[in-house]
């Protein structure tokens, strides 16, 4: 099997038992820490678990080609053996880990991942950009699962980022996948009315979902008509090119035009470029954010649908056919924990909700802005050449 | 409706006074009107025409007429209010009325052909579009449209300040009771007979195909005139497209307004900012319109000169046919004096009827070859007054149109300067709009 780093070129030391040297400066504390997002609203709370996702490499192999990521990870927690760890791991993992979250997490949200299958005519799955983007994607999902105080100690997430080998833990994760999912598996209880705070939350992420689909949209249709602005000042610039050939003491200034607007296409390449690969793919997985988070308000649906129905065949039946009434007491139990969590997990999702939009449509207001000073420059540096015949005539004059 | 002149103000515009008005060379560039980019660039002022010392022109308004037209139809129409001011009393403070009269494009066009017609040797200034072209989409195309009256107003303006700047233009009679007479202004024109002095579209082509030496800083600016016209048609061209693409750009960010304050409605902390984001996403969009609006005073400079590109291979032309009609002359001249040698000597060496039918029908008589003699000798004379004629006549046109052509080399490259200065400027300015939009807009997500 062959490895080509897609970014940097890098030595990757692994020691047979399985633990790796960090040789590489990228992955010394310091600049660990600097990569970093802290979450600014843990006042006082020290964290002691940090993840990143970078380096990625091409795998040629004659079975297949895919591309692997560096997870690294840096902790002082005891559940891990050692304090730092690095590790390679491909998309199928990171589906792996969140399978098994979902599993063994259940009344949790579940950060998502960015789409798992992209249609090969369409998308290079080894293009820089669509490699880039899914990398900043599966860092953003370690770091909101490493963020949680609950999934974050879950064992499989722990496997995730210390195992050398996770391929033989995902054998047996298969054959007990069907087990642990008969847990919460209940039978199809209809609920009668989803209590008022969640149903509040479901109309919420309906409307929010709406609105984030016509955010989309829009971005698109701006992301075209830039397209299609560039197009024509492609053509634009070089009129004046042209025209400055057959003349003379205009030459310079039409010369200097031309160059300018080709300055200006150029920063408005890259702002359409940036909102494509940073903007619209943020906001997608926000919507499978989204979803997820309604997935889990149905599950509790179906957990508290299964608790009205026992309750009520305890409360109306009086023969032997009653289910034990332990049985209820454990799915009250159940509604109550899920509650709970759940609402821990909203309240927590609505903050980092607000803090992913603050960063991302002060991103989007930054692109603009560089790209308006970016043309300003461009133009205010054309005066004083457009100008400077003319004093130069006066002189002579 | 022109108003009444006090008697002391008219004397200024006697007549007597007029004639006494000596040329000067100016290169007055376009005057600064209603928060349009055209500006006075004294530069290269040395000395105003006599005319412009002597009078403000301005192209005040611009009103709806209906009235009967030529085939007794019901028509609507816009005239254009001339105004003229002594530059004196207008200094001295005393600010009196303007005389003013009302004139219509067509009026514009005649007095036009009239100046091509009478000074061929003149690069004559253009008028702007008779019809909106190189339009973008939110741009009308009608004549009648606000917006196209207005630039037109404009530009009418810009041409009675080019003609009135014009060290050749400025003085001509029929011009300045353009600006001065209402009434019977356009039977004094037909008076003049120009109509019939203008040389035909057949006669200038057969002269362009058909000169032999004409001469070649002509011949160059003739090529000039003809690349100029291209290029600036192809800018215009791409420019419209552009704007075009440039409005919806800016039009969709008005989309964020209406979403953000949907969204702001189910947000708590978050609402605040996305509702004021939202707004300044509006004047975001909003602001096109005047970006847009000072973009098409841009086009309308490099119009003008995709205009002057023609009046300049006018000049190219009529150079063409003022030095073929000289050729002609000086081969017919040649042609007739080989005849008489041929007679002389007896020797038919060019085609002749004569000769033809001589050899057929027989010699001619001593007598009749005398005859034939002296009505050579004759038209020989004729012919080299003709040619002499017309060798003075093509070498004055060389000599005055190329004064003009250079002093027009001037303004151009000056007018166009400007203009190239000016659309920096603008760019500039909706640049630095962006940026605060921008700004104001990251503030209110900050706040979020």
């Amino acid at each position: 099997m062959s490895e080509v780093s897609m970014t940097r070129k890098q030595q990757d030391l692994i020691l047979p038992n399985g633990t790796p040297v960090d040789t590489s400066s990228p992955a010394s504390s310091s600049s660990l820490l600097n990569r970093l997002q802290l979450d600014d609203d843990l006042d006082g709370e020290t964290r002691d678990l940090f993840v990143t996702v970078d380096d990625p490499k091409k795998h040629v192999s004659t079975m297949e080609t895919y591309i692997t990521y560096r997870v690294c990870t840096k902790t002082t927690r005891t559940e891990f053996d050692l304090p730092e760890y690095s590790v390679r791991r491909r998309y199928q993992d990171f589906d792996w880990l969140r399978n098994k979250l979902e599993e063994s997490q259940p009344t949790h949200l579940i950060p998502p991942l960015p789409e798992k299958f992209v249609m090969k005519g369409v998308v290079d799955r080894f293009s820089e950009e669509f490699v880039e983007t899914r990398r900043k994607a599966l860092d953003k999902f370690l770091k909101r699962v490493a963020d949680h105080p609950v999934l974050s100690f879950n064992e499989h997430f722990n496997a995730f980022l210390s195992a050398k080998d996770l391929n033989k833990r995902q054998g047996l994760a298969l054959l007990t996948k069907m087990g642990e999912s008969v847990k919460y598996v209940t039978g199809g209880y209809k609920l009668r009315a989803r209590p008022v705070e969640f149903a509040a939350m479901g109309d919420y992420l309906d409307v929010f979902t709406q609105k984030l689909g016509t955010i989309d949209r829009i971005a698109q249709r701006i992301i075209k008509e830039q397209s299609e602005f560039l197009m024509e000042l492609r053509e634009y610039g070089p009129v004046y090119s042209s025209w400055s050939s057959f003349e003379e003491d205009l030459h310079d200034p039409l010369e200097g035009v031309s160059g300018c607007v080709s300055n200006c296409s150029s920063a408005l390449e890259e702002l359409t470029e940036d909102m494509s690969e940073d903007f619209l793919p943020v906001l997608r997985e926000y919507v499978l954010y989204i979803e997820s988070m309604k997935n889990v308000l149905k599950k509790r649906d179906q957990v508290q649908a299964e608790y009205e129905t026992k309750l009520e065949a305890v409360v109306f039946r009086e023969d032997k056919k009653t289910p034990v009434p332990s049985d209820v007491e454990k799915c009250q139990d159940r509604v109550e924990c899920f509650n709970a969590d759940l609402k821990a997990d909203w309240d927590r999702w609505q903050n980092n909700k607000r803090q992913d939009f603050r960063q991302l449509l002060t991103g989007m207001a930054d692109k603009n802005i560089q790209y308006y000073e970016k043309c300003l420059a461009a133009w205010e540096s054309l005066i004083p050449l457009l100008q400077d015949k003319q004093d130069a005539k006066g002189e002579t004059n | 409706s022109a108003r009444v002149m006090p008697t002391q103000e008219r004397k200024l515009f006697s007549s007597t006074l007029f004639h006494k008005i000596f040329k000067a060379h100016t290169s007055l560039s376009l005057k600064k009107c209603k928060g349009c980019l055209y500006k006075i660039s004294t530069s290269m002022v040395e000395k105003g025409t006599s005319l412009l010392k002597m009078m403000e022109i301005s192209v005040a308004e611009a009103e709806k007429r209906t009235g009967k037209n030529a085939v007794n139809m019901q028509e609507t129409y816009t005239v254009y209010l001339i105004e003229t001011r002594p530059v004196d009393a207008a200094s001295e403070g005393t600010n009196p009325v303007p005389d003013s009269l009302w004139r219509r494009y067509s009026e514009f066009e005649l007095l036009r052909n009239y100046l091509l017609v009478t000074y061929p040797f003149s690069v004559v200034p253009p008028l702007p579009e008779k019809r909106a072209e190189f339009v973008w989409h939110k741009l009308s195309a009608d004549n009648m449209d606000p917006d196209f009256v207005e630039r037109r107003r404009v530009g009418l303006e810009n041409f009675l300040l080019r003609v009135a700047s014009h060290p050749d233009l400025s003085s001509d009679k029929i011009f300045y009771s353009f600006l001065t007479e209402e009434n019977g202004w356009k039977e004094t024109v037909f008076e003049t007979g120009f109509q019939a002095k203008a040389d035909s579209r057949l006669k200038a082509l057969n002269a362009t195909f058909r000169v032999k030496n004409p001469d070649k800083r002509f011949a160059e600016m003739k090529h000039y005139g003809d690349e100029l016209q291209s290029v600036i048609s192809q800018l215009l061209r791409v420019r419209a497209r552009a704007a075009d693409r440039l409005y919806g750009v800016y039009k969709v960010h008005g989309n964020y307004g209406r979403v953000f304050s949907e969204w702001s409605a189910i947000e708590k902390e978050m609402g605040d900012g996305l509702q004021s984001a939202g707004h300044h996403m509006d004047a975001y969009a909003a602001s096109v319109d005047d970006i847009l609006e000072e973009e098409e005073h841009y086009a309308d400079q490099l119009k003008e000169y995709l205009f002057y590109a023609d009046a300049l291979r006018a000049v190219c032309r009529k150079h063409e046919l003022t030095q073929y009609e000289l050729e002609m002359a000086a081969q017919d001249l040649t042609s007739k004096k080989q005849q008489r040698e041929e007679l002389a000597t007896g020797t038919i060496r060019t085609f002749s009827l004569k000769g033809m039918t001589s050899k057929l029908f027989g010699q001619e008589t001593p007598e009749q070859r005398e005859a034939k003699v002296k009505m050579l000798e004759t038209q020989i004379e004729e012919g080299e007054e003709l040619v002499k004629e017309r060798n003075t006549e093509c070498e004055e046109f060389v000599k005055s149109a190329w004064v003009d052509i250079e002093r027009f080399k001037e303004q151009k490259d000056h007018d166009l300067r400007e203009a190239l200065i000016s659309y920096a400027i603008m760019q500039i300015s909706m640049c630095k709009k962006g940026i605060q939009v921008w700004n104001n807009a990251k503030e209110c997500f900050s706040k979020m």
